[in-house]
């Protein structure tokens, strides 16, 4: 059983938000009007932390994509009084919000605070209410919501597999933030495979995880920027 | 039937003043305008209220930890002095019992209330995970709220055949609840039997429910949630905030039923004195809860310390400290002031204070989250407010409405303590004291 999971290279990463914007049509997130945001209820499964160090004129912004860690150890499904969100076999944390009472608990016990909780009816601009993914269900209102590494798209590769009577390859998944992503600071696969990209990575002397002393083993990695000389 | 020295105690029910009917329809006219927000909010989400991200919790855990705390004024406190025979429980008792019955449902209802899906309730039961903190609560609460209930009734039911006797309308309500009790001597041995067993049994449990509340935050690795004296630090202050309710409760139905000969000055004291006693207890686990918490000084730690100390929320934390410590320490310690206006003031400035409390803990740790995040904001809405108000308007509402039809002050162990116990007491102090014929020289 492989064991997905990310690897973002912050060196990379020039906080173009493609990311988000790729992530919000592919998984049918709601949108929001700019008040309700300014009030900390924008739903969004991958931010885009972004830090300003220094004072004019020396800047220096740094910019962390945060999606769900799919914590090997997460927090957030051992307090759910109803199994509404859990750890898959592979590793990715899912949320089944058909289930889902909306008690809000996971979110107050994710020390990342991803995860999204829709206050009101999810609304879209009727144009792109048309045009959304019919592969990711659209959530009610009063459950929450997370990343959940595009898992839609693993299931879809799996079954073109089967279909062809073959071993499903690792490329044929890649969420889709890590297909967009321009500058290619994401990367994904298997962290189970030694030979996979982001096994590679994750061993890199520049790899780190947040809040490793928590002992949540995330399974996105990130690559520490280093020293630019320019 | 002769003249009966305890007239006054069937006074509310027998003879209501019709300011009965303008306080209920007053209280009504405040529940209806709470139920028309809650109605409200179930069909717009959850997005009227204040909460937000990371702030996603509010008024509503809030009061559903502080109404629950006020729970263990009763049950607890009546228990533990009839266990240790303390004689001037009895009219006391009674009131302490309705508050717990009371505030339990309405604590219990807060967590539905902040559901973003209370219609699929019953999924914790069909698919509910006891491994779960929450589902710890459901089993302690309800196992409380049952066995307080019954812990109500029972030492009401010679009461109530009281009244039955008496030709108390309604009476059929009375023939239905008093089951039969004529005060037989075998149906007076069995009901001590059973209130001595609930007594013995309730009082583990009400020390379990708080603590299993407070488990909801400690079990968390949140900053300023995830601390090992969680569970007595909120059974501490549960019980010190309901001493507080508990006496608010008695100066208000001893001024407007005229009680004054039942609640004396020395039960007032006497409460006084176990209120001062907690709101000491309560110092030292907040001292020691916050002095832990800074001594180690862990960065995200300090963040919500320094958010309480100095921030945004100093002035609740302060003011806490005020209303739990200061000011009820100041009153209570000196006779001058330790008179029932006095006690009064105490009582309603730990009744903020507590509530206050509840407000620091839930809030501060989820305004700061441990990533970079801008520190979040939480301004309750119109509709929490509202259901605060409702909320306590359905308790005083209860508490009217109970003292319509049953006795406040429990009737039977008035006339109890007078005919039998002042011969019990006094053989009972004797058997204290040294032998004189086992004493050698």
């Amino acid at each position: 059983m492989p064991r997905w999971g990310m690897v973002i290279d912050l060196d990379k990463c020039t906080g173009c938000g493609a990311c988000v914007a790729a992530c919000k049509q592919e998984n049918n997130v709601a949108y929001n009007t700019p008040e309700e945001a300014e009030r900390g209820r924008t739903l969004s499964w991958i931010n885009i932390m972004t830090e300003v160090e220094g004072e004019y004129p020396h800047l220096r912004v740094r910019y962390l994509p945060l999606p769900c860690m799919h914590c090997d150890n997460p927090p957030c499904i051992k307090v759910c009084p109803v199994r509404a969100t859990y750890k898959a076999d592979n590793g990715i944390v899912a949320q089944i919000y058909p289930r889902c009472i909306g008690c809000r608990y996971c979110m107050a016990a994710c020390p990342y605070t991803v995860k999204d909780f829709n206050w009101f009816e999810p609304q879209w601009d009727p144009e792109i209410k048309k045009t959304t993914n019919p592969d990711v269900s659209l959530r009610p209102k009063g459950v929450v919501e997370k990343c959940t590494f595009c898992h839609h798209r693993l299931i879809k590769a799996r079954e073109q597999a089967a279909l062809e009577g073959r071993e499903m390859l690792e490329e044929e998944y890649q969420p889709a933030c890590v297909e967009t992503c321009p500058a290619n600071a994401m990367f994904f696969g298997d962290l189970d495979d030694p030979n996979s990209i982001v096994a590679r990575l994750s061993r890199s002397p520049r790899a780190f995880r947040l809040m490793e002393d928590l002992g949540t083993e995330p399974k996105v990695y990130y690559l520490s920027e280093g020293e630019k000389i320019i | 039937m002769g003249y009966d020295p305890d007239e006054i105690l069937y006074k509310p029910i027998e003879k209501p003043s019709p300011v009965f009917w303008y306080t209920v329809a007053g209280l009504l006219v405040i529940i209806g305008w709470a139920l028309f927000m809650y109605v409200r909010q179930l069909y717009l989400g959850l997005g009227v209220t204040g909460m937000n991200q990371p702030v996603s919790w509010g008024f509503y855990i809030v009061n559903f930890v502080f109404f629950i705390g006020i729970s263990h004024a009763g049950t607890l406190i009546s228990a533990i002095l009839r266990l240790s025979k303390a004689e001037w429980r009895r009219p006391i008792t009674r009131m302490a019992e309705v508050i717990t019955a009371i505030v339990l449902a309405i604590g219990g209802l807060h967590p539905i209330i902040d559901l973003g899906r209370p219609d699929r309730l019953l999924n914790i039961f069909r698919t509910g995970r006891l491994q779960s903190p929450l589902l710890w609560d459901v089993t302690s609460i309800t196992a409380y709220f049952t066995a307080s209930t019954v812990y109500l009734y029972i030492p009401l039911i010679p009461d109530i055949a009281i009244l039955r006797d008496r030709g108390a309308k309604p009476q059929w309500l009375y023939k239905f609840l008093s089951w039969g009790y004529q005060g037989t001597e075998r149906q007076k041995h069995v009901l001590e039997r059973a209130m001595n067993i609930l007594m013995v049994m309730v009082i583990p449990i009400a020390v379990s429910v708080h603590t299993v509340i407070s488990y909801i935050f400690s079990m968390t690795l949140q900053p300023g949630w995830h601390s090992t004296i969680f569970g007595p630090y909120f059974v501490v202050g549960a019980i010190f905030s309901g001493i507080a309710a508990l006496l608010i409760v008695m100066i208000a139905f001893r001024k407007v039923f005229h009680f004054e000969a039942y609640l004396k000055e020395v039960h007032f004291r006497y409460l006084g004195n176990l209120l001062l006693i907690m709101s000491l207890l309560w110092f030292y686990f907040t001292f020691s809860e916050y002095l832990t918490g800074y001594f180690g000084h862990e960065p995200f730690e300090m963040r919500v310390f320094f958010y309480k100390f100095s921030g945004k929320y100093a002035p609740y934390y302060w003011g806490m400290v005020m209303c739990n410590f200061v000011i009820p320490v100041l009153i209570l310690s000196f006779k001058k002031t330790k008179r029932i206006p006095g006690i009064l003031i105490a009582a309603i400035a730990v009744t903020i204070g507590m509530w206050l409390e509840r407000l620091i803990i839930v809030v501060p740790s989820l305004a700061n989250t441990r990533l970079p995040y801008p520190t979040g904001i939480y301004v309750p809405s119109l509709v929490e407010w509202s259901l605060l108000i409702g909320a306590v308007s359905v308790f005083v509402l209860g508490f009217v409405l109970f003292s319509r039809f049953f006795p406040l002050i429990s009737v039977w162990e008035i006339k109890e303590g007078r005919e039998t116990s002042v011969k019990e007491v006094s053989e009972r102090l004797e058997s204290y004291l040294p032998d004189t014929e086992s004493v050698r020289y």
